[in-house]
């Protein structure tokens, strides 16, 4: 609890930081801020969890990982931020302003025990999102990112809150406990009640951007400034991805029966869908859109055979997917701050003149297609394993071709850094920050890779 | 307040689900087949308002306060998107000079 209203008042505190002209203390303040919640997360760790505010909040060990993967990936992304705001607009206050508020709504979301807890920080969340993508306001692409992704994030929340509508009707109740009584105890479970589940899993699947609900995706995250997208493809994303699991886990799996055939189908297409399109792409921006619509399905496998290591499962692929992604990102914007675009051609002969940078960026491509000695190989090791679990060979087959179809395209980005030569010359300088927030996330990705216990031991 | 309940239990529970899933899916064809985004926005805001009657009709028949609490927090947190979209359309007509959603055609595959 204390994370939320540390965030919330960090970001008002930096709003007025940005009225006082303050520029060069935003940064700084905000990384503290971000510590200060991250400490407070810690401390909860070990104590009893209970619901708290009348059963409103609830954070468990569950709640409190997600929200320091969180955090910790919003830290390494502000790092990555120093010198990019400022070449997009003047008002860099209201970037890390919406950015913390985001991820205030992000937290909630992680621990939510409440149906009006999950709408109000998908709500948050997702409002200052809407903001943000636009922020480039004299850019038409930019424009039409934030214009799609509005009407979309609204229309998906329509459905979100009809489903609840259907679930307080059946049950008589927003609680999370009590909802599971209900499914646990009636006789006779009402139809409203399955008509509510599937309207929820339609929103939801909204929200995470799984096929055949994804078609805003690729447009989004393409339109927005490239630090949003990384902000949007792992915080938002991953919490989104906690809500979906805790509501389906804690509440509605005695009726799994119903939704389970649904999902299956929601997943097999959203892995075709995502990775056949992400081999047509010739913008790496874009193709690590589409790759984020098939890690979707991936991370979807943690709620079709949903058992007690979903949790640990869906932990391990969130922080690698996360990672990998923070580094490609972080690495797309220095290429294409040197080169003016994002097309693949634009990594040639990367691997002569940046070593260090492309070293990086082989890592974080191994990582997403889940080779050997990285965290993306633990990560899909246990999706894989929870599938076996459950017993769903014809998944598990589809699965494996569709990481064998990614390993294509992820490869496609290294084959041009090493065996391609540039045509001009490219002084690419690196910041200091981003030395540090690469050589971390690079660090953390192999460690995984080697040793998975200490993350899978966490949860 | 016991008036308005009384009202509200007059109409048989099953009407309104209805009458709401019949605004609901109104919306709905609304946002999928209009193309003027302001339309569109209201379309939205019509799907929300079908569900805060739900609500307010669930609550109403179970004798329970929290479903028009809920119809409160809808209600704000509506009030908060449509600023922020509204703001979004604004931007996009000064750019483009037309709310149609046609003409945003620029990101594609």
């Amino acid at each position: 609890m204390g994370a939320i209203i540390t965030l919330s008042v960090l970001g008002i505190l930096v709003l007025y930081l940005g009225l006082y002209k303050a520029k060069n203390a935003l940064l700084p303040v905000t990384l503290l801020g971000l510590l200060v919640a991250f400490g407070f997360t810690v401390a909860d760790w070990n104590k009893d969890a209970t619901p708290l505010f009348n059963g409103m909040v609830y954070f468990d060990k569950f709640a409190l990982a997600f929200s320091m993967l969180c955090i910790f990936i919003t830290a390494l992304i502000l790092l990555l931020s120093k010198e990019y705001f400022r070449n997009i607009s003047e008002h860099v206050a209201e970037y890390y302003c919406l950015l913390v508020f985001s991820l205030t709504g992000a937290l909630i979301v992680t621990a939510y025990h409440n149906f009006a807890m999950l709408f109000i920080g998908i709500e948050i969340m997702s409002v200052a999102l809407y903001i943000l993508v636009g922020i480039r306001k004299y850019d038409k692409a930019s424009n039409e990112a934030a214009l799609k992704y509005f009407l979309m994030g609204a229309f998906s929340t329509g459905f979100l809150l009809f489903g609840i509508a259907l679930l307080y009707g059946a049950s008589g109740t927003f609680d999370l406990e009590g909802l599971r009584n209900y499914v646990l105890t009636a006789g006779e479970i009402s139809p409203l009640f399955y008509a509510g589940v599937l309207l929820m899993l339609c929103g939801l699947c909204f929200k995470i951007g799984a096929a055949p609900f994804h078609f805003w995706t690729p447009d989004v995250y393409d339109g927005a400034p490239i630090l949003i997208t990384a902000f949007m493809s792992t915080v938002v994303k991953v919490a989104s991805f906690v809500g979906f699991l805790r509501l389906f886990s804690m509440v509605f799996v005695p009726v799994s029966d119903l939704w389970t055939p649904v999902l299956l189908t929601v997943v097999i297409i959203t892995l075709f869908i995502g990775n056949i399109t992400a081999l047509m792409q010739s913008s790496f921006k874009r193709m690590m859109a589409y790759s984020s619509i098939s890690h979707a399905g991936y991370m979807l496998f943690a709620l079709v055979s949903i058992s007690v290591t979903s949790a640990a499962s869906m932990f391990t692929y969130a922080f690698a997917y996360s990672l990998a992604s923070v580094i490609a990102f972080a690495i797309l914007i220095l290429v294409k701050r040197e080169t003016g675009s994002d097309q693949f051609e634009s990594f040639n002969g990367l691997g002569k003149r940046k070593p260090g940078l492309a070293l990086a960026m082989t890592v974080a491509m191994l990582s997403l297609a889940g080779i050997p000695l990285t965290a993306g190989f633990i990560g899909k090791f246990m999706m894989f394993n929870q599938v076996m679990g459950g017993y769903n060979i014809v998944l598990l087959l589809l699965a494996v071709v569709n990481a064998a179809i990614g390993v294509y395209y992820y490869l496609h980005v290294v084959v041009n850094m090493y065996f391609k030569d540039a045509d001009g010359e490219m002084q690419i300088q690196i910041p200091t920050s981003y030395k540090v927030v690469l050589t971390l996330a690079v660090a953390l990705t192999i460690l995984i890779g080697v040793y998975p216990d200490c993350v899978i031991g966490l949860l | 307040m016991e008036n308005i309940v009384q009202n509200i239990q007059g109409v048989p529970l099953n009407h309104y689900i209805i009458f709401c899933s019949i605004i609901f899916a109104i919306g709905v064809i609304g946002v999928l087949i209009r193309r003027n985004v302001i339309i569109i926005m209201m379309s939205i805001e019509l799907m929300l308002n079908a569900v805060n009657l739900l609500l307010a009709a669930f609550s109403a028949y179970r004798g329970d306060a929290s479903g028009q609490v809920f119809v409160f927090f809808v209600m704000a947190l509506a009030a908060a998107e449509v600023a922020v979209g509204l703001a979004i359309i604004i931007m996009v007509y000064r750019n483009t000079k037309s709310v149609d959603i046609e003409t945003l055609s620029k990101l594609r595959w």
